[in-house]
């Protein structure tokens, strides 16, 4: 390291007087407390998810079974003798893919990743509303235990999906209400955050680092943030409008002469039900790339490092997620082909649908580019970037045949829909989300993971995660229909039946595989290897700038950025890796033998 | 055919005029993406072994320019572009937006309800009768006013909707409480029908045997259980059921 000069480590204590417990880890206002405090959350929240998910798995795979473990736990209103009812089944269902989505990916991605690396890639000492960024964490708390506690509503938690279509959810029990209030919070949270992470990235990065400077995950967190302020307000709008439909007997989505349970529904109607389709997909369309782009943000990053050699076509993949951001606004009618909305409008969202594929693809081939002449380390973090490449394009590809008109006929609401946007959120995000932990938790911690358990926790992950989507394809083909509580009840499913238990074997695998993760995870905070303060000889400031971890006000004194964000393997530079904010004149000489990556 | 023959691992036997025309363009997308997906798979694969680590072997520092990399994305554009313009819209064209004329087609109505399929047919005269939801009971499940005259020859079933062989059969779908979805896979149709909209789908049958419709949008809690049949007859046994069925009808 010599040579390379590193941060000062004194000085930014000084500015900053102690603060009390409570208000250094609990209601902190620091970026990277409520980082941690978002990343721990919504770990919880996935484990959450993914619980309610094995309890469905375990319902399709032996339907009718008495569920193990938990089966005798669960009160008469939901499983009577340990045997699933339906009504369950659809709330399971409905919380599943809500908490997944709102309370387990996005946070993860944007407001744990986001707030713990953007203002330190960007050389800024917090967030540029520090108050904001805590109450936006202690809003989403709110929100996701709202959501979960609807489970002891009466009747059960919202149980019509979680694009919860009215009238379904209109007429549903009352969790559904509770569902609109904890998204209410949710939204709200997350618009705090991304006025947040805009505000901060436009008026708050060191001098010199202009925007082409900018790391390709600030710029992913930054189209982010803007894709949530232009959407989330609608689905706002939409959930309120849907309360009033429930608690004021507005008719915003009910049309007239309803029967409902053989009783005609007491509101006079006149609303529109496709409306609520249209609103929700507004938001939820933008959303899927709220779930992907903070990711592709981290798995360029892992690439970079890994490979020891600049990114391809940096300038084309800040255009190609630009191009993302503008068109995802304008397919979200490809969820609605066979709404019976008119079928020339669909014309339009089927061109538009194959556009954006334009540039996910470039993303992917500079990804794939990438890798060509460089220096590949096979570290914890570069496997699960790596295992994102193909795993991501089944997603991408098998996405085709369904925002493609024709069919999209055959296709629409089948298990193919399932295993297409599973591969993109689980293999895709979620694998990228792994890695970025691997990645970061030295930094955030100052140690480092266990390497072995490392691997063994990528390799069965992602063994078992096929296993459970690939079957899901096969079955949609087959034409098994999702949201089946019971998938006996109908003929055509019978033929591939037994790949459910396939699939199901395959989550409790994958169930199995998050034990070593888990305890990998807390065992390394207080046990693992002392971290250097570039864990991983990067280059941006995150890792190069200041220590492991950071103390509050991350930096000492200002910082100059010097080049782009990705210098690696410079001729004429001393060391493989060439920080952001070393001047020049510090890095030329002979380049040294390599040092040896730490894996 | 027997549903052993009909339902297996993949797409179901084709039962209708327009699931060869859909089919082939499954086809064509899976070749395509299985192409896409071996080149990229293998590209990947040399990569990782060709420029693993090694000590010694720096990496290649380069800024590569934009052109080249555009290649992948121009093949994938071209083949979307020429997906959408020749071969899917004329296919949208023909299955969504051609409809048979009503003199030339089998005619009947589909309401859906939580959790069943109720099938409309208007009788000789060609004339859906009135319906009123203030007269819906477990007799009279779409609520048909028999003081109309043209509800006179209609008749109603539940679940199992007749159809004659050899020509088409114009469905107006519609739904009586929320949204679901009148999918037959085996003729590889499906339409939401959504309540307070009435919307025109279409099938011709090209083989007769019963063909299952199933519910492709969450309804509740029976969704799992809203099935029904589609029965293909020829012409001459579909007369008959309706002749059978209007004597039934006439004796009440």
């Amino acid at each position: 390291m010599e040579g390379v000069a590193v941060h000062p480590k004194a000085g930014a204590h000084e500015t900053h007087p102690e603060l009390s417990f409570v208000r250094k880890y609990i209601f902190s206002t620091d970026h990277k407390v409520i980082g941690i405090q978002y990343m721990i959350t919504s770990l919880l929240f996935l484990l959450s998810g993914f619980t309610m998910m094995l309890l469905m798995r375990w319902q399709l795979a032996y339907p009718g079974h008495v569920l193990p473990i938990i089966g005798r736990f669960l009160p008469d209103t939901m499983a009577p003798g340990g045997v699933m009812l339906p009504e369950f089944y659809n709330q399971l269902g409905a919380m599943h893919g809500t908490i997944m989505v709102f309370l387990g990916v996005v946070p993860l991605g944007v407001s744990a990743f986001g707030n713990f690396v953007l203002p330190l890639q960007i050389g800024a000492k917090d967030m540029a509303f520090p108050f904001l960024n805590m109450l936006s964490y202690w809003i989403f708390l709110v929100g996701g235990i709202l959501m979960l506690s609807s489970f002891a509503m009466p009747g059960g938690a919202a149980q019509s999906g979680w694009t919860s279509y009215s009238p379904l959810a209109d007429l549903a029990p009352p969790g559904q209400t509770m569902w609109l209030i904890a998204m209410t919070f949710i939204i709200t949270s997350s618009l705090f955050g991304a006025i947040n992470f805009i505000t901060t990235t436009m008026n708050m990065r060191a001098k010199g680092m202009t925007w082409m400077r900018l790391p390709f995950f600030v710029w992913c967190q930054f189209v982010t943030a803007i894709l949530l302020v232009l959407a989330f307000p609608v689905l706002q709008g939409g959930a309120i409008l849907q309360l009033m439909d429930r608690v004021a007997k507005a008719n915003f989505f009910i049309p007239a002469n309803l029967i409902f349970g053989g009783v005609p529904v007491e509101q006079p109607g006149g609303g529109n039900p496709l409306l609520w389709q249209h609103l929700f997909w507004f938001l939820a369309h933008p959303e899927v790339y709220v779930l992907l782009l903070p990711e592709f943000g981290i798995v360029a990053e892992v690439l970079a490092n890994g490979t020891r050699k600049p990114l391809f076509g940096f300038k084309e993949l800040v255009i190609s997620l630009c191009s993302i951001g503008v068109l995802s606004f304008i397919v979200w009618a490809h969820h609605m082909f066979l709404s019976g909305m008119r079928t020339d409008v669909t014309k339009f969202f089927t061109v538009t649908t194959m556009l954006i594929s334009i540039p996910s693809v470039m993303v992917l081939t500079c990804f794939l580019l990438s890798l060509r002449g460089g220096s590949i380390h096979f570290t914890t973090p570069m496997l699960f970037a790596i295992a994102f490449l193909p795993l991501f394009g089944i997603g991408g590809l098998t996405g085709l045949p369904l925002g493609f008109t024709p069919t999209d006929i055959y296709l629409h609401d089948t298990l193919y829909v399932i295993g297409h946007f599973h591969y993109v959120v689980v293999t895709g995000s979620l694998i990228a989300l792994f890695a970025g932990i691997y990645y970061w938790f030295p930094k955030m911690f100052g140690r480092r993971m266990n390497v072995f358990w490392g691997k063994v926790h990528f390799w069965v992950s992602v063994i078992a995660m096929n296993g459970i989507f690939f079957p899901m394809l096969i079955q949609g083909m087959a034409g098994v229909l999702r949201r089946q509580y019971d998938p006996t009840a109908q003929v055509h499913n019978l033929p591939s039946l037994g790949l459910n238990k396939v699939m199901t074997w395959s989550a409790i695998l994958l169930a199995v595989a998050q034990i070593p993760f888990i305890l990998n995870f807390f065992i390394s905070l207080f046990k693992g290897e002392k971290s250097t303060d570039n864990p991983w000889n990067a280059t941006t400031l995150d890792m190069a700038a200041c220590p492991s971890p950071p103390p509050h006000g991350n930096f000492a004194g200002d910082l100059t950025v010097h080049r782009g964000p990705y210098e690696y393997s410079v001729p004429g530079h001393k060391t493989d890796w060439s920080p952001q904010h070393v001047p020049e004149d510090q890095l030329t000489g002979r380049m040294q033998q390599q040092p040896a990556q730490q894996e | 055919m027997t549903p052993d023959q009909l339902y297996g691992w993949w797409l179901p036997a084709r039962a209708s005029t327009y699931a060869a025309d859909l089919d082939r363009q499954l086809d064509v997308f899976h070749v395509a993406m299985g192409l896409i997906f071996v080149c990229w798979g293998a590209f990947m694969i040399y990569c990782l072994i060709r420029y693993r680590a090694r000590p010694g072997v720096p990496a290649v520092y380069s800024h590569t320019g934009i052109v080249k990399s555009m290649i992948p994305d121009g093949i994938v554009l071209a083949f979307e572009l020429f997906m959408i313009f020749v071969i899917g819209l004329p296919v949208w064209a023909h299955v969504m937006e051609t409809f048979p004329e009503e003199k030339k087609a089998n005619v009947a109505a589909v309401i859906a309800q939580q959790f069943a399929w109720n099938i409309h047919y208007p009788g000789p005269d060609g004339l859906f009768g009135r319906r009123d939801i203030k007269l819906i009971s477990s007799g009279n499940p779409i609520g048909l006013d028999d003081a109309d005259p043209a509800a006179k020859d209609d008749l109603v079933s539940v679940n199992q909707f007749h159809v004659p062989l050899g020509k088409p059969t114009l469905v107006y779908l519609s739904s009586m409480d929320v949204i679901h979805s009148f999918n037959v896979p085996a003729f590889r149709t499906k339409q939401d029908a959504t309540p307070g909209m009435r919307v025109r789908i279409w099938f011709e049958p090209i083989m007769t045997g019963t063909f299952e419709i199933a519910c492709a949008q969450l309804c509740g809690l029976g969704h799992y259980r809203m099935r029904g049949d589609v029965i293909v007859h020829t012409q001459e046994e579909f007369d008959a059921w309706l002749a059978k069925k209007q004597a039934e009808k006439a004796e009440l």
